[in-house]
């Protein structure tokens, strides 16, 4: 760093004339705005608070894809804006995205939102030839019978998550399964996940225990955690705890020495930054220097989303949002996205495939899907909802 | 066929002769070490402590001193062919990825990955003399024999950017398939190549008019389409034959550069990165990342005759002739 640091000042008080900037796209012939809406969430009280989530979560991935298309754009004309609207925890997310589509309508809107938001966002007659990218939202059901025609999803799903943990623990024959969930609703919904991936990867969960939030773990856990999982034989315990309460704790302190995985231990993610193979490096490297932070799986699915319209215009040189939307649904589509391979949209039900990092917080561990499973038309289809089990209706 | 390749065994042993001793320097990029391989003996002979994360590495034209990208230190190194000890570094701007000289030896072609910017450096003076806005993560740099076009290819931009040496200013940009890692000019500079990784293609461009002349795909029986990732590109000096590494799918494709036909396909070791020629290109040795050695192939043959250990995650790879 420090060569780096004499040789700028350098650079500055005695190339600068020597300099070769392309032109600003002054006369940009396609000029894209991107709509960026959050609702944020407010953070419960959490007994482990060493990291709490950053308050920009989602929204400076999405700034990186601008800056990303833009620079490819300047060769092209092509010029790439983002519009942010962000709604408080109280706020009313709805009334406000309203607000901003009667101020200004918006062909392309990144939503960092919760599920049920989302869907009162797809279902406004404002956003009907819109297309939205779900950046925010896990919900399977935003995937199978709630899905919306106008919106595609770049995060990845509860289900693709636990598929491709279960692919792992399948694979290393950690079969019998402890499964200990939260007792919030995103919890029980990836405990179900969980327990549907089981049965579609035949492992067996073999005890089930709910958690209260009575305890104090700090205090308490290795007095606590040793009986509650104390009357059951297992290879491994799955934790359901999305918000990062308790979960922290389940770790060393089983009866069994076990591993730990789910929303704590092994992890699956749609990013992380221990994510370093297939040129990672150097996405991490970029957003680090934009956010001073570490890039998380909300960052990545907005950034996703921002790079999949500008590939789709540097490849078509339009701003139709219609052509556009057709050409990133279309078989034609390719990202190249980071994860070691060329990634498109699901056309039954617009979620991006990808495959799955698996990590613990230092480190990668595995890359699902996992060799051998295998499938007629893409193994990345053995992770989440699959064509023929689809519930999805577009129109 | 295998009578074919028996009488090109025999042909290639009858007119090689003794392999010659040349030293292939392989970068090893997780290790921040230069291996270096006897191509007679075709054993490591030394290793050599070098800056963090080294990857693309060239000799001078002088054959005197090999240049190497420390990305991570973010500079470049000199290190001096008869001692191996680092001499100098020259100004690189940040994250040096591959580089490319120009024929007149003079100046260095710098992409900097992190940054968008290729950074041109004279290498007498030691200093930047322009930099040049590009796409970005520029990674492939080429210069064409002629010295007139320097080209930079940007990754998640998917471009080909040409730059006028001579005006030091970008002049075209041509659109290719995704991830484009490594910019390689025919022999006598009338073509280029350009390997996308992500999409799977090889694009040979016509460089007088910079259009776009042919896409070769590659198809590997039983291997996932999604593994054939093309990145290091090598052409025999009589411009017959194309050695392109394809990655995961740990192969090197042999295209015959006229007809631009898939002649075979040689399994190496995993991920193969870049790959050297010795001087008389009876040999070509391949870096293979995730297993960590150097494949060697034995040009003639077309058969991979030894595999090599090196260190962690070796990348580039450059000859140093000894006569």
């Amino acid at each position: 760093m420090r060569v780096v640091n004499g040789f700028r000042g350098f650079l500055v008080a005695a190339v600068c004339c020597w300099m070769v900037i392309a032109a600003p796209p002054a006369t940009a012939q396609i000029a894209i705005e991107i709509l960026y809406l959050e609702h944020q969430r407010a953070q419960p009280p959490t007994l482990s608070n060493l990291d709490a989530p950053p308050l920009d979560d989602g929204l400076q991935g999405a700034r990186l894809g601008i800056e990303d298309n833009a620079t490819t754009g300047r060769f092209l004309k092509q010029s790439y804006a983002l519009r942010e609207v962000i709604v408080p925890p109280e706020g009313d997310f709805l009334a406000q995205a309203k607000q901003a589509l009667a101020e200004k309508s918006a062909a392309f809107i990144v939503a960092n939102a919760p599920a049920d938001d989302l869907l009162a966002l797809a279902d406004l007659p404002e956003t009907k030839d819109a297309l939205i990218f779900n950046a925010g939202a896990p919900d399977t059901r935003l995937r199978q019978n709630e899905c919306r025609a106008n919106v595609l999803h770049t995060l990845p799903s509860r289900a693709m998550l636990a598929d491709a943990l279960m692919q792992f623990l399948v694979k290393k024959r950690w079969t019998k399964i402890m499964l200990i969930e939260g007792p919030r609703a995103e919890d029980k919904a990836f405990g179900q996940a969980l327990r549907k991936s089981a049965e579609k990867f035949r492992a067996s969960i073999t005890a089930e225990k709910s958690w209260s939030l009575k305890a104090d773990m700090r205090r308490n856990a290795a007095a606590e955690v040793p009986s509650l999982t104390q009357d059951a034989d297992y290879d491994v315990v799955l934790v359901s705890d999305e918000a990062g309460d308790f979960g922290q704790y389940i770790l060393y302190n089983t009866w069994l020495p076990r591993p730990v995985a789910g929303s704590q231990g092994l992890m699956p993610v749609g990013w992380h930054r221990a994510v370093e193979q297939w040129g990672a490096v150097q996405l991490q490297n970029r957003f680090r220097e934009v956010a001073k932070r570490d890039m998380r799986a909300r960052d990545y699915a907005a950034w996703a989303a921002v790079r999949s319209v500008g590939e789709a215009v540097t490849r078509q040189n339009t701003a139709d949002v219609q052509k556009l939307a057709a050409y990133i649904r279309g078989p034609e589509f390719k990202l190249a996205l980071f994860k070691g391979r060329a990634l498109d949209y699901r056309p039954w039900n617009g979620q991006l495939r990808q495959p799955i990092p698996l990590v613990h917080t230092g480190a990668l561990v595995a890359l699902a899907p996992m060799e051998g499973f295998l499938h007629q038309t893409s193994d990345l289809d053995t992770l989440g909802i699959d064509g023929p089990e689809t519930k999805c209706k577009m129109n | 066929m295998r009578l074919g390749i028996l009488c090109a065994l025999a042909l290639a042993i009858a007119t090689s002769g003794p392999a010659h001793a040349h030293l292939l320097y392989v970068t090893n990029e997780k290790d921040d070490t230069v291996s270096i391989i006897d191509t007679k003996t075709l054993e490591v002979v030394d290793t050599i402590s070098v800056g963090e994360r080294p990857r693309g590495i060239t000799l001078s034209k002088d054959k005197t001193k090999l240049y190497v990208c420390a990305s991570d230190s973010d500079t470049v190194q000199v290190l001096d062919v008869k001692t191996n000890k680092i001499l100098y570094e020259l100004p690189s701007g940040e994250d040096p990825e591959q580089f490319a000289l120009h024929p007149d030896g003079g100046l260095l072609f710098i992409a900097n990955e992190d940054d968008a910017v290729t950074t041109i450096v004279d290498t007498q003076t030691r200093t930047v003399v322009a930099q040049i806005d590009v796409g970005v993560e520029p990674e492939g740099m080429a210069v064409s024999p002629d010295g007139k076009w320097a080209i930079t290819t940007s990754e998640t931009t998917n471009m080909v950017h040409w730059i006028d040496v001579a005006e030091r200013k970008l002049v075209h940009n041509s659109l290719v398939d995704q991830r484009p890692r490594h910019a390689e000019f025919d022999p006598d500079g009338k073509r280029l190549w350009v390997s996308s990784e992500i999409g799977g293609t090889v694009t040979v461009f016509d460089v007088e008019s910079k259009k776009e002349i042919k896409k070769i795909s590659f198809s590997l029986p039983g291997i996932s389409q999604d593994r054939v990732q093309p990145v290091g590109i090598r052409l025999t000096r009589d411009g017959s034959l194309a050695f392109v590494a394809l990655g995961p799918s740990n192969h090197v494709a042999v295209v015959d550069a006229k007809t631009y036909e898939i002649k075979d396909y040689l399994l190496v070791g995993r991920r193969v990165w870049h790959m050297a020629f010795t001087p008389e290109e009876d040999l070509l040795f391949t870096t293979n990342g995730v297993s960590g050695d150097v494949s060697v192939v034995d040009v003639n043959a077309l058969k991979v005759i030894k595999t090599i250990k090196v260190g962690r995650y070796p990348w580039g790879a450059e000859i140093l002739p000894t006569n």
